[in-house]
């Protein structure tokens, strides 16, 4: 392992943009979400571009019927606030006579129905008791105005704290809607390293939800949980910092974490972890072949910007121009910036077009971005990676390091490949 | 309030970017949450364009609200002009931007700026895409077209055509290599590849050519209106279309130049015999107006299929095809509900759907092909090979694609003579189309083994459903199910319900093998 003890980039000075922000709302990840909690349904109140955002971000509609549907405000829900309260039972109750198989509804709040102050909370309790117990009715806000992208998940997750039931056992949770492969593989590993008992939020299932106490310690499997984090503080549980658990490095470091809250020693985790580690740093030399010494420039998207960074620049040997997140959580991040060599950039939030004059200026080998502006960049000559894929990958933990290096060496591999007969030959010859 | 799962139409403000992103030296600001910006991947994705849309988002955000929105519209308004420096501005505001009414035509009126600036009113909880496209290029017309002398040589304008418009690009393309043979320029083809600049000469041209009512119409008119400059109503989809589209070019133009034909090839190879098995096909189409009454027409009268269902989901276009579809003895489904057209396309059980990337998904969830023929659509219909609907090359490729997703004749009669084939077996799918053929598996059990034995025995079980028999209680003997499996899967839908209406009129209450022939017999064509 690298030296930990080389001076990080916690202290640096962030560069603090507000302007166009070219970014995803929160609603983003109902996409996720709603195939993670198999009996789950969200219905977002909201407008028509709500619904055609779900749809277009998903980049492909899903065959199966979806468990997320929008309630489109219309006309007469904004003339009067008691009327798209009654319009909104009506819907909620055909959905739930057609779905008798969901037993978790998300009222899902959005731009339209927080600027006209229809009180989500209040129709979640109101609907709570109509279709209780059976049905838990839950409400957060995915709107552009409060959440951005990944913070969607976040409120989510958020809300769903505090109908948690009570308990004062000592157990880990393990935060954030992994793919089952992945927490599959992770439950395995604190199995053997000898943590338990192992909860995860969300569970697949209502009936799986964990409980919680002060003696329930968390760890967040993903940095863009801070409503969560909070959420969980209030209920008195405590959290095990540590870095995220991305690659080879970061997944040890954060099984360490684990394990010592836990009172068992580094040792019993190497003596764990030694063939999956050795599988992904062989999986990951593969990949950094194509990434060593590449220049990688992230855009504000996910908020998985930071381990990334740290990730690809210590486990691949790349070297970050600029690291940009739409938010900087200094204690959720902080372990992770202690361990970025100082140099890059650190930037939070976004004036998109003076971001675009950065990125054209320093031309990174790489740039990590959102699909709206990955072929425009493209077409100018510059390799991007849609950050996208990030959360639609399983990602974490030691058997998908490698895979996770792949993505971004692939975009590289891609334009060697097709070097001769690139459009933009011409300019990457100059 | 409306539960939505997929929609037809995005809301109107993306209409306006359509038109705002095919057109050139024009910019739009929109005053809109973080987050409305996913509509740039519409353009750069599903249409894999080359630059970012030219839109300016406002991107305000909840700590926004309380303090100036105003201002931050007004500072993206000032720095997008500075930026870009667009010959006119387009000004507009998403859904939630309407809701806080800041009035961006207003506020853009007061800065100044040296160009002309375009206010959009986009009723968000009212209207949608088509309409923000039609409204659009409307305004965009009513702003910046100027009464001008004509052409001395015969001129058109084509309208209609923007970005992520299904096959717009090819159209036009298409379209204006038609005009230009039969001795006719085009002046400005707008939207797509104007700038304000050749808005404003519009008014030289001596007529227009509509390719797409759903987006150019209210210019078209208004145009006709201000301007004395008729326009073509025939949209030039299908052989016959594009025949008489030419006549009616003629009429307005006075051309008498010939249009050669030679590259034309949908009309033999629809009659050449290999075709014939494409008669009496039963197609569902569904898409937008414009797409669907002209391939209602194609697939009836170029192709010999049988029409058994039509509908749209832009209520703008429901009178004219209700009475269409009139004409052609059906019923329209006009709808933006997609379950609703679902479930129509479940109960007509058609042997092709001819629809959207909506009625793609609904086609594969019931096994039913299913070519495209309208927007919505998918980054796998912006095709890299020049492919347009519109003229005698897009009634050739009308043809191919249509034929595609079908099991090929010869395949079709291996099918019907051999259909218990273990490895040729019609769930295997059209061979042509790659996927792994399944071996047919025998089913295990047999319900009711007198009825399995061949006879037509009633499964002793089953009580006889009281009263009259109807669609809903007619009950099929096992051993006629089991025939009607060896009845290929593409007709298999109609050969149903056929049996059971059938049954309905006859007054049996359960079919048998014998009903099942006698249906087949009695409607033998």
């Amino acid at each position: 392992m690298t030296d930990l003890t080389q001076a990080g980039c916690r202290s640096t000075p962030v560069l603090r943009e507000r302007g166009q922000r070219e970014v995803f709302c929160g609603l983003t990840g109902i996409i996720w979400l709603h195939r993670k909690m198999q009996d789950a349904f969200f219905l977002v109140v909201g407008s028509r571009t709500c619904a055609h955002l779900l749809q277009s971000a998903a980049g492909v509609m899903i065959f199966a019927e979806p468990r997320f549907g929008t309630a489109v405000l219309e006309e007469k829900d904004l003339a009067g606030i008691a009327d798209a309260n009654a319009e909104l039972d009506r819907e909620v109750a055909r959905l739930l006579a057609r779905r008798p198989d969901i037993r978790q509804l998300f009222l899902v709040g959005s731009c339209p129905s927080e600027v006209i102050k229809l009180d989500l909370s209040r129709a979640a309790e109101r609907l709570s008791v109509t279709h209780g117990p059976t049905v838990r009715v839950l409400n957060f806000s995915g709107s552009g105005i409060e959440t951005t992208f990944t913070e969607g998940e976040d409120a989510c997750l958020a809300s769903m704290v505090p109908t948690l039931r009570e308990t004062h056992d000592k157990e880990l949770l393990i935060v954030g809607a992994l793919p089952d492969v992945v927490e599959d593989q992770a439950l395995a590993l604190l199995g053997q390293i000898g943590v338990n008992p192992v909860r995860c939020l969300p569970a697949k299932r209502a009936e799986l939800d964990p409980a919680i106490g002060p003696n329930t310690r968390y760890a967040l499997t993903q940095p863009f949980l801070g409503e969560t984090h909070a959420a969980l503080q209030r209920r008195g549980a405590r959290i095990i910092s540590a870095p995220f658990p991305f690659g080879a490095e970061g997944t040890t470091l954060w099984l360490k974490a684990v394990a010592a809250e836990f009172g068992i020693g580094p040792d019993k985790v190497d003596a764990v972890v030694a063939a999956p580690r050795a599988r992904a740093e062989k999986a990951i030399a593969a990949a950094a072949r194509t990434l060593r010494g590449k220049r990688i420039f992230f855009m504000p998207d996910s908020q998985l910007e930071i381990p990334l960074a740290r990730f690809l620049t210590r486990e691949c040997g790349m070297e970050a121009v600029e690291i940009s997140t739409p938010y900087l959580h200094s204690d959720i991040h902080g372990p992770e910036l202690d361990l970025i060599a100082a140099g890059p950039t650190l930037s939070e939030g976004q004036d998109v077009d003076l971001q675009l004059d950065r990125v054209r200026t320093t031309r990174p080998d790489l740039t990590v971005c959102g699909l709206g502006l990955a072929n425009p960049l493209e077409a100018e000559g510059l390799a991007t990676k849609w950050a996208i894929e990030l959360v639609f990958t399983p990602v974490h933990f030691y058997e998908q390091a490698g895979d996770l290096a792949a993505l971004f060496a692939r975009p590289l591999r891609r334009r060697e490949i097709l070097a001769a007969s690139h459009p933009n030959r011409m300019e990457a010859a100059e | 309030m409306k539960l939505a799962v997929w929609t037809y139409e995005g809301p109107p403000h993306v209409g306006a970017m359509r038109v705002a992103t095919g057109m050139r030296d024009l910019h739009m600001v929109l005053h809109a949450p973080q987050g409305d910006t996913y509509a740039d991947l519409l353009f750069t994705m599903i249409e894999r364009r080359n630059h970012r849309p030219p839109v300016s988002y406002t991107t305000f955000q909840a700590r926004d609200l309380g303090a100036d929105t105003a201002g931050l519209f007004m500072t993206a308004a000032r720095d997008a002009h500075a930026r870009f420096k667009p010959q006119a501005l387009l000004v507009a505001a998403s859904c939630t931007a309407e809701l806080i009414q800041d009035d961006p035509g207003g506020l853009a009126e007061t800065m100044g700026l040296p160009v002309p600036v375009i206010a959009l009113e986009l009723p968000s909880y009212q209207r949608k895409e088509n309409f923000g496209c039609d409204e659009a290029f409307l305004q965009l017309c009513r702003a910046l077209a100027r009464p001008m002398e004509r052409t001395t040589r015969v001129t058109c304008n084509i309208l209609g055509p923007t970005a992520l418009g299904f096959r717009h690009r090819d159209d036009a393309q298409e379209i204006t290599a038609l005009l230009s043979e039969m001795g006719v320029e085009v002046n400005v083809c707008a939207p797509m590849g104007a700038s304000p600049a050749d808005i404003a000469r519009m008014g030289q041209a001596h007529f227009n050519v509509l390719l797409y009512p759903e987006t150019a119409e209210a210019a078209a008119r208004w145009l006709e209106r201000e301007h004395g400059q008729p326009y073509t109503r025939t949209i030039p989809i299908g052989t016959n279309a594009t025949r008489a589209f030419i006549e009616e070019v003629r009429a307005l133009s006075g051309s008498s130049l010939p249009v050669d034909e030679s590259r034309l090839r949908q009309p033999w190879w629809a009659a050449s015999v290999d075709s014939t098995y494409l008669t009496g096909k039963r197609v569902f189409l569904f898409g937008d107006g414009t797409h669907v009454m002209a391939a209602a027409k194609v697939a009836r009268d170029e192709m010999g299929f049988e029409v058994c269902g039509m509908g749209c989901y832009n209520r703008e276009q429901a009178r004219p095809l209700r009475a269409l579809a009139r004409e052609f003895g059906l019923e329209a489904l006009i709808t933006d509900d997609y379950l609703e057209v679902e479930a129509a396309i479940e109960q007509t059980a058609p042997e092709m759907i001819l629809g959207t990337q909506m009625e793609r998904h609904i086609g594969k969830r019931l096994g039913i092909p299913c070519a495209v023929i309208s927007a919505p659509v998918h980054v796998q219909d912006f095709p890299a090979r020049y492919s347009p609907q519109m003229g005698f090359e897009g009634a050739n490729v009308l043809f191919d694609t249509w034929v595609h997703p079908l099991v090929m004749g010869l395949e079709e009669h291996l099918l019907t003579m051999f259909r218990e084939d273990f490895e040729f077996h019609d769930a295997a799918g059209p061979s042509h189309h790659g996927g792994k053929a399944q071996p047919l598996t025998q089913s295990a059990t047999v319900p009711h083994g007198t009825a399995a034995e061949g006879g037509s025995t009633p499964p002793p079980a089953a009580s006889l459903p009281a009263g009259m028999p109807s669609l809903d209680n007619i009950v099929w003997l096992t051993c006629a199910e089991r025939e009607l499996k060896k009845i290929p899967f593409f007709v298999r839908g109609k050969a149903r319900r056929n049996t059971e209406k059938f049954a309905v009129e006859k007054g049996l209450h359960e079919i048998s093998v014998d009903t099942l022939y006698e249906a087949k017999a009695h409607y033998a064509r």
